[in-house]
């Protein structure tokens, strides 16, 4: 195989997918010769566009709902499924053959992430896919679509950034890298998002970010899309004269974005509609969403405008459409004032909240789990305070930054890098600086400059294409190796108490920032598996404990500093051994080329290696 | 049977200047059309004489009956057909969209024109988008509205209407009434080989 001529980034996002490139040859330096690529998609049947977005939808059309030969797509005449914005557009009249959200299914611990479980609410007819699988096809459309376009330079021959969310786990990172590895990768790595926002402001600045950015600096990136929100936080050094970038930390999953602030300004709306007496059906409850949207665009974007010309508009109208053709009679007109958009979205989401403000959690019902795990807050700024308190000492160990400030209650952020769809409306991007720094102003510390000029939508992907092309030495490259250090649960030898469960400590297995190729030293401790059979093991990780080290051993922690994830699970081989004997091991991590977290068992005798499995089939029933 | 000297009824002769675009005219003319090309054959060897009344052909039956197909041939393609394809596209865009045909059909006696209004606005919103997302519109002409311009000798009659007092030789010297729009790229989706283009919209059937 020669040398990839491109490197292409993928943004396979929750609710829209993007491709961009670079042409490694034909780019020097930080000029680089780059660009998107148009992906053509299904927008009506029978009917095929390039557009710049692949809405991350798959619609199973029932066998006689579409005519022969509509699905046809440039590279299949005959398609029997439907990727992009026919299946959105398709899917929001029948949701029970929409496959929405794969993305978060995939990082959902609670269910069997290799099962065929979507669409979630499909009648037993549909034949449903698995999270998996829906990632799969959102990839193989675009590799196809490539290939299409692209016949001289085969999608399997490229190098591939695939950008996943900062706070995936270990076995969300896996089962991205299989779904691409699926649809075709060869050549593959898995870059977050955060990360690749940076990357793709520094691609565009074309060498001035320097003069933006200065030793001492923590860029915070606030990157929330249409269904999840991701912080990170980047240090700038300097270092041998050359400044340098370390991602320091990153936040939990958070599956709230810009989709649910649509969705309450509708609900509201619909409220308001209903106390005059017109109720709506779902039909036109989807219509109405759409057109708050669009309402909310012109109110939010044009506040920010209109804020200097003191004009800005009081309210927009909203026409639900009727659904039938009789328009000028069947329609319902309403409005939405900038006051209801100030109310739900503003306030609702972005709500001015204090340094110490906590995402306020209520505890589940055991019956609720069966849907995604949304987040219980809706307010981003709470998040945000909750992710920036919990990670006060991340700066402590990177030389030139000497720890926090003295009386600091949360790490200080110096710049602010705005990500996703939702702050196409600067009014949401200023409300969020301005609750920032006012906790920034409180502590005597100053304001956080803004890094202006990302494209919101695309930026994800470019950054990622940009990525792999300084991967190969051609640019300044972000530093920081994994966001989290990685424990195994191993129960503890103390005597057992008639109604506790035996407690359990933490080994920690892999050191916060391992770097991409590198292997974790063999931890003291063995654990005993037994030969033949599935052994699981508990499994955890911290965002926070920077200081453990391979064998460290944690009899106890606070619940802020620890989250467990799906159980780990080895099966040793018999051959050459008695089944139900049991080995000691030692297990071992590895951080892949590709930016996934390896897990292997090592016996004490022979030099054998055997993978462990994420878990991804959900949670077990006891005792199967 | 000497050179083909064409024997014009009123033995005038054509100057050399205009007989250039028309040899060119011809050549391609021939090329294009073997009905053509085998009447020059015959009218160079002399066997279609009476020719003098009748022009080369009979006036075309163009835009009328569009599809005589036993007619005589007709001369060099003046008018062009095009396909009701794309025409459809744009009309299903637009009802998807925008519900123009909806809107345009109904009937507004007994509706306020707010009632009117506000589907206006559906209307308006859709059709923007439409135009936004299928076309890029620039206008022809860059001046502003009412401003003095000036067109050279040779502009480009398709792309500008001169009205009014047109009289004498470019440059003509007028006001500028309308700008113009002018396409530069049309975006319209490629539809699959079977797909039915006159179902601009499906009718919706709720189960």
């Amino acid at each position: 195989m020669s040398a990839p001529r491109y490197s292409i980034g993928i943004d396979l996002g929750t609710t829209h997918s993007a491709l961009a490139y670079v042409d490694i040859a034909g780019s020097d330096g930080e000029a680089t010769a780059h660009g998107t690529l148009p992906i053509p998609q299904l927008t009506a049947p029978g009917a095929v566009e390039a557009l710049p977005l692949l809405p991350s939808f798959l619609y199973l059309p029932h066998a006689d709902e579409l005519a022969p030969g509509d699905l046809a797509l440039p590279w299949a005449a005959d398609g029997t499924q439907v990727v992009g914005e026919l299946a959105r557009s398709r899917g929001a009249t029948t949701p029970i053959r929409l496959v929405s959200s794969a993305k978060s299914w995939l990082c959902h611990p609670g269910v069997d992430r290799r099962a065929a479980i979507l669409p979630h609410d499909a009648p037993s007819e549909v034949a449903r896919v698995s999270p998996l699988d829906a990632s799969t096809r959102y990839l193989e459309h675009v590799r196809n679509a490539w290939d299409h376009a692209h016949p001289e330079a085969p999608f399997s021959e490229q190098d591939v950034t695939v950008t996943i969310p900062a706070s995936f786990d270990p076995a969300a990172r896996e089962l991205t890298v299989e779904a691409a590895r699926n649809a075709g990768c060869r050549s593959l790595t898995v870059l977050e998002e955060p990360q690749s926002a940076l990357y793709s402001w520094i691609e565009a600045s074309g060498g001035a970010w320097r003069q933006q950015v200065r030793p001492g600096d923590v860029i915070l990136v606030v990157d929330v899309g249409g269904g999840t929100s991701d912080f990170s936080l980047i240090a700038v050094l300097e270092r041998e004269g050359n400044l340098e970038l370390h991602r320091v930390a990153v936040g939990e999953h958070i599956l709230l974005g810009g989709d649910n602030m649509d969705l309450a300004l509708a609900h509201g709306v619909a409220r308001k509609l209903a106390a005059a007496g017109t109720t709506l059906d779902a039909w036109q409850l989807r219509a109405l969403t759409y057109a708050c949207r669009s309402a909310k665009e012109r109110l939010l974007g044009a506040a920010g405008d209109a804020a200097a010309d003191g004009d800005a508009p009081e309210a927009q109208p909203i026409v639900v459409p009727s659904r039938g053709s009789r328009l000028i009679g069947g329609s319902i007109r309403t409005e939405l004032t900038a006051e209801e958009v100030a109310a739900v979205i503003v306030d609702g989401f972005f709500p001015r909240v204090d340094a110490s403000a906590r995402p306020v959690s209520r505890v589940r019902a055991g019956l609720a789990q069966l849907g995604l795990p949304y987040a219980q807050d809706a307010a981003v700024t709470r998040h945000l305070a909750a992710f920036l308190g919990r990670q006060l000492g991340a700066l402590a160990e990177l030389e030139g930054f000497g720890g926090h400030a003295d009386g600091a209650s949360f790490l200080h952020p110096t710049a602010v890098l705005f990500n996703g769809g939702v702050f196409k409306s600067p009014l949401l991007a200023e409300r969020l600086l301005q609750t920032l720094d006012g906790w920034l102003t409180a502590e005597g510390a100053p304001p956080a400059r803004p890094l202006a000029g990302a494209d919101l939508d695309l930026a994800v992907a470019r950054g990622a294409a940009y990525y792999g092309y300084v991967r190969q030495g051609r640019g300044v490259r972000i530093r920081g190796g994994t966001a989290f250090a990685y424990y195994v649960g191993v129960e503890s030898s103390m005597p057992a108490v008639p109604g506790m469960e035996p407690p359990v400590e933490a080994l920690c297995l892999a050191p916060f920032g391992m770097e991409e190729g590198t292997e974790a030293e063999l931890p003291g401790l063995e654990l005993g598996l037994v030969v033949g059979e599935p052994v699981d093991f508990r499994f955890f990780a911290s965002s926070v404990r920077r200081h453990d080290t391979v064998g460290t051993l944690l009899g106890f922690w606070s619940p802020d500093e620890m989250q467990e994830l799906a159980p780990i699970s080895a099966t040793l081989p018999t051959e050459g051994r008695q089944p139900g004997e049991v080995v000691p091991v030692r297990l071992a991590a590895r951080v892949t080329e590709a930016g996934t977290l390896e897990l292997v068992a090592v016996p004490r005798d022979g030099e054998q290696r055997w993978k462990i499995e994420f878990d991804v089939r959900g949670e077990r029933q006891p005792g199967a | 049977m000497n050179s083909p000297q064409p024997s014009s009824p009123d033995g005038a002769q054509l100057s050399l200047l205009s007989r250039i675009p028309l040899a060119f005219g011809a050549f391609f003319s021939l090329m294009a059309n073997g009905g053509l090309a085998a009447r020059y054959v015959a009218l160079r060897d002399g066997a279609i004489a009476p020719m003098p009344s009748t022009p080369v052909v009979a006036p075309a039956p163009a835009p009328v009956a569009a599809a005589p197909v036993a007619a005589p041939p007709p001369p060099p393609p003046v008018l062009r057909e095009n396909g009701p394809d794309a025409a459809l596209q744009l009309l299903a865009l637009l009802q998807r969209d925008a519900r123009l045909i909806d809107f345009v059909g109904e009937d507004l006696t007994g509706y306020a024109d707010a009632q009117i209004g506000a589907a206006a606005r559906l209307v308006h919103e859709g059709c923007a988008r439409v135009l936004r997302e299928h076309f890029t519109l620039v206008p022809v002409r860059d001046e502003a509205e009412g401003a003095r311009v000036t067109l050279q000798p040779g502009f480009d009659a398709a792309a500008v209407r001169v009205t009014g007092n047109v009289v004498g030789q470019p440059p003509f010297s007028g006001q500028l009434a309308h700008r113009g729009w002018r396409a530069t790229e049309v975006r319209l989706p490629r539809l699959a080989e079977r797909h039915d283009a006159r179902i601009v919209a499906p009718a919706e059937v709720e189960l």
